[in-house]
């Protein structure tokens, strides 16, 4: 009863007329913030500062918290209209969302965004709310065994996303590991892999100049050649009935991703290294394995779009928890959020629940307000957003392309991404003409940089011994999982032999 | 079209201002936003030190162009060195350092830079180092801790920011001197090794005080030893390594300097700028209640420090080894 | 196709041994008592890479993986002729970047892609070559704070009366 007090002075706090408007301009911009690509909740942060200075610290992080579920919505925008994932939590989204989009049903996939990331955000501030201090203890119990462990449970549910060419799925995977090892070493504190001997290896190569070289060049260069310049886009229809029937196909079909994706979503997300990004591609994996047809993932599955996104809602809001319990920022964007904290003259930790509760409850609060505002919100913007799929393909290219030179540009603020970007783009065409599988190269490059520290952590942690992956309590069942998923599919391919030869 | 309007106004004035006004009538001012690199990634302990200065500029509205941060982390701030050695635009650059910027030159020797020709501006506090462990432990001494590592014999787990970076350098330093065998875990910030001492995967750090604050406020971490020449305000009952018996003191500085060629009347805009910011309420208040010290040096004094520190950083890095 | 595909591979044995040499600056083994090395994972993936180019050549060898089968060339004439407007423009684009701003490379990029490939009417052309980086200015310089390059020195004087405005 006492949370259920707290929380109801939270929302009423986050009502307040000027709460409210906050909420709602927050939201806006995040959303645009977010469609942008390159551009994620981080930047959104940039905005907050001059407001801070006008209203009080409560205001300006409900204000916060509304840019950061605007741009939570707004990352699926990008991956389904752009096909370009705007930030690493939204990779999971274009799998199915382009599909969708490039068949004249982008207004199905965006539906689908929006109501899975409400579903998915709610269900987290309804676990937050009410077990707070209890996932903070479980947090952390998860040292970097566990997160490694976890990391490869990641990888093992994505075994089948590859194409039929085995080693050029191998080969796309491994790439991508080894890209995410260039720049630095973080166990030796040397400078490694710095290609070329390029200065500008040193910060090693950022996922989205990956994910923009090959989704926003490679890609639309492909459709280019592909269709032969012809496509005029979708055709799709925008009037709110359709909504309306977008919406309850989403539901049908995409119930059971939903769920899979809120909870899954938020128990990673809670953990401080790992964050929504593996949260959102296990969701994925998960959902298309308990699926009754997992052939249609990655053709424009409604539950394709619904896992990925309740689970990165999910795990945002996850995120915040060790954040406010522990002071320990679990994202890029929570830690410019703690910094924010500190600014104001809060001390972020384990005392904050107590001595500013009613800080806290703000910002609960807030978080239940903001989630409906930005579902809102975003319904009220798909439209805008069809308008723009159904430019004439000669005007949205171009807008693209620029979308990708300056949103690579804006990620890392550095030249030489750019021309790595378009070197990638370039690269990306011809080996997608050769039925090469990129996606396993973005999840790996994202992946990458939790697995191999956290590998090497636990292997100093161990003097060496392997044995400590199975041995701790709770990395060891995950490890095992893990292991066998991975197996079973090689199991199936020996057991029918070898495939047959040449046929 | 009323926006447009407007617009043209405001670009008809801002041409005629900019015209009229003989630029030599005028003390120097940034034309362009000020690049304000950070050596660090985003969220760490210099880059909220960095947003923090940012935040007291743009409150107080210090410069008529914003401090824009970018941070640079790469390869231990070597990214950022590189940045500043290079930039085109010496006049409205400038970084926000720590120890690395001693430490970098000198392990990755084939960047030449030399820190010498970097622009003196300002040495805005030092931050010291303290040891903690977990309260689980039980450990409430300086002592104990030294007879519990040595009584591990090489099983004494402790976490830190990576080899070479400033937190190493102190534990080194303490192995030396007592003659104990820890493992060394590195983590790639402050934070993410504050949280596995609280989760217990690791047994002891070496860290900033405001990085372990929350949890030292509510007892899960208990400090032993402090690395400053003298006992601090917040940790009254902390001792320092120097009352051990031991000529050692240790701490990182949050100093502010400008690209290397960075013109005179520049410099010393931004040196008045960053002295208004060291003495207002707010920054005196953030030292305060994060532990920092105040270091304030003047420029000359600041090249002399610089040689000290270099000097002193090889040797010890030599003796850890590097 | 199958000529092109044998060369693929080949260009990334390349790259991996490249990086496997690269990785070898690090140790690459298994340190006792610590673990891998610094090379050790980029080293071993690497080598992994180069395994998987020798698998898909023994495929080409067999003709068991499409492209190997394909007699189609690489790309058609239109393919190339497309490669050279569009993604030759996008390099053009990203080169005059440090020479006339990110905002004026804007403005050209959109002028030569709405204009020469699109054939777009003139006013739609100008409106978004010159609409869209302004608005992008704004955006980024003023409610962002994340500066884009200037370029050149002589496009100064320029973005110094824009900057009077928005600060």
């Amino acid at each position: 009863m006492d949370i259920l007090g707290h929380l109801a002075d939270g929302m009423l706090l986050s009502i307040q007329p000027l709460n409210l408007l906050l909420i709602t301009i927050g939201v806006t911009v995040g959303l645009f913030i977010g469609a942008m690509p390159g551009l994620g909740s981080v930047n959104g942060v940039a905005i907050l500062l001059p407001v801070t200075f006008l209203v009080p610290p409560g205001s300006a992080i409900i204000f916060l918290a509304a840019i950061y579920y605007g741009a939570m919505y707004g990352g699926a925008i990008s991956s389904v209209t752009l096909g370009i994932p705007g930030a690493s939590t939204a990779v999971a989204t274009t799998f199915d969302g382009r599909p969708l989009a490039l068949q004249g049903r982008a207004g199905l996939a965006l539906v689908c965004a929006a109501i899975a990331s409400f579903i998915g955000g709610t269900v987290a501030n309804i676990l937050f709310t009410l077990f707070a201090p209890l996932l903070a203890s479980v947090a952390l119990s998860f040292g970097p065994p566990e997160i490694f462990a976890l990391m490869l449970l990641a990888f093992a549910t994505f075994v089948g996303l590859g194409g039929d060419d085995i080693p050029k799925t191998i080969l796309s995977i491994c790439m991508g590991l080894v890209f995410a090892a260039v720049g630095f070493d973080q166990v030796s504190g040397a400078p490694r892999l710095i290609l070329f001997n390029i200065n500008g290896f040193l910060h090693g190569i950022n996922f989205l100049v990956l994910a923009i070289g090959v989704y926003g060049i490679g890609e639309m260069l492909w459709t280019i050649y592909s269709t032969r310049g012809e496509i005029t886009s979708t055709k799709a229809e925008i009037s709110a009935a359709q909504i309306g029937r977008d919406a309850k196909e989403c539901m049908q079909r995409g119930w059971k991703g939903t769920t899979i994706g809120s909870l899954l979503g938020f128990f990673v997300g809670v953990l401080p290294a790992a964050g929504a990004t593996p949260g959102s591609l296990m969701s994925y994996g998960v959902t298309k394995m308990l699926s009754k047809n997992p052939k249609e993932f990655g053709k424009g599955h409604p539950a394709g779009v619904c896992a990925p996104e309740a689970a990165n809602n999910s795990a945002s809001t996850g995120a915040m928890l060790p954040m406010l319990t522990l002071g320990i920022p679990g994202s890029p964007t929570t830690a410019v959020l703690l910094g924010g904290m500190v600014i104001w003259g809060l001390t972020p930790g384990p005392r904050l629940f107590v001595e500013q509760s009613d800080f806290v409850w703000g910002l609960i609060g807030s978080f239940y307000v903001s989630n409906l505002a930005a579902v809102i919100i975003n319904l009220a913007f798909i439209p805008l957003f069809i308008w723009m799929l159904r430019m004439p393909f000669t005007v949205l290219a171009p807008l693209i392309f620029v979308l990708s030179v300056i949103g690579g540009y804006a990620a890392m603020r550095d030249m030489h991404d750019l021309w790595l970007m378009v070197a990638f783009g370039a690269g990306a065409f011809f080996l997608r003409r050769f039925d090469y599988p990129l996606a396993p190269a973005v999840l790996a490059i994202v992946l990458g940089p939790i697995a191999e520290p956290t590998l090497r952590q636990s292997l100093l942690l161990s003097s060496g011994d392997p044995t400590i992956f199975v041995t701790r309590p709770v990395a060891g069942p995950i490890t095992v999982i893990a292991i066998v998923l991975i197996l079973l599919p090689a199991l199936k391919f020996f057991r029918k032999g070898k495939p047959a030869p040449a046929e | 079209m009323e926006l447009s309007k407007r617009m043209f106004i405001g670009l008809a004035g801002a041409a005629m201002a900019t015209t009229m006004i003989p630029a030599a009538a005028m003390a120097w001012e940034p034309k362009k936003p000020i690049d304000f690199v950070i050596m660090a990634g985003p969220g760490g302990g210099a880059d909220q030190i960095a947003r923090f200065l940012q935040s007291v500029a743009e409150k107080k509205d210090m410069t008529n162009r914003p401090l824009v941060p970018n941070n640079k982390g790469g390869g231990s701030g070597a990214e950022a060195l590189i940045a500043l050695a290079t930039t085109n635009d010496p006049d409205h650059t400038i970084l926000v350092t720590l120890n690395s910027f001693f430490t970098t030159p000198l392990r990755q020797s084939n960047l030449g830079i030399d820190i010498q020709t970097f622009t003196p501006i300002a040495m805005m506090a030092v931050d010291p180092f303290v040891l903690w462990v977990h309260k689980d432990s039980g450990i409430t001494t300086f002592e104990e801790w030294v007879d519990t590592v040595k009584g591990m014999d090489g099983e004494y787990v402790m976490g830190g920011t990576g080899k070479g970076q400033e937190d190493s350098i102190v534990i080194a330093y303490l192995s030396g001197a007592y003659d104990l065998k820890i493992k060394y875990i590195p983590y790639d910030g402050g934070g993410a090794v504050a949280k596995d001492l609280a989760g217990q995967q690791i047994m002891a750090t070496v860290n900033n005080p405001a990085e372990a604050k929350g949890f030292y406020a509510n007892g899960d971490f208990v400090p032993l030893l402090s690395f400053s020449d003298e006992r601090s305000e917040n940790f009254p009952d902390v001792p320092t390594l120097k009352e051990k018996g031991h000529d050692f003191s240790y701490n990182n500085q949050r100093a502010v300097v400008g690209a290397p060629g960075m013109s005179e009347e520049a410099a010393a805009y931004y040196q008045t700028l960053f002295k208004d910011i060291y003495d207002t309420e707010e920054w005196q208040g953030y030292m305060a209640s994060e532990s920092l010290a105040p270091l304030w040096m003047t420029p000359e004094e600041t090249r002399e420090f610089w040689k000290v520190q270099v000097a002193r950083h090889q040797e010890l890095l030599v003796a850890m080894g590097e | 196709m199958r000529l092109g595909e044998i060369i693929t591979a080949g260009v990334l044995a390349l790259l991996s041994i490249y990086m496997m040499f690269k990785s070898t600056e690090l140790n690459i083994g298994y340190v006792r008592g610590e673990g891998p090395g610094g090379g050790f994972w980029p080293f071993w993936l690497s080598a992994l890479m180069l395994i998987s180019t020798g698998w898909i050549a023994f495929n080409w060898y067999r003709r068991t993986s499409p492209p190997s089968q394909s007699d189609e060339p690489v790309l058609d004439e239109y393919g190339w002729k497309m490669l050279f407007l569009v993604g030759g423009s996008i390099l053009v684009f990203v080169g005059l970047i440090p020479v006339i701003s990110m905002y004026g490379a804007i403005a050209v990029f959109l002028i030569y892609y709405l204009k020469f490939l699109g054939r777009h009417s003139w006013p739609l052309t100008l409106v978004l070559a010159i609409g869209l980086p302004i608005g992008f200015f704004f955006f980024f310089e003023g409610v962002m704070r994340i500066t884009m390059p200037k370029g050149l020195s002589f496009t100064e004087p320029f973005f110094n009366v824009l900057y009077d405005i928005i600060y």
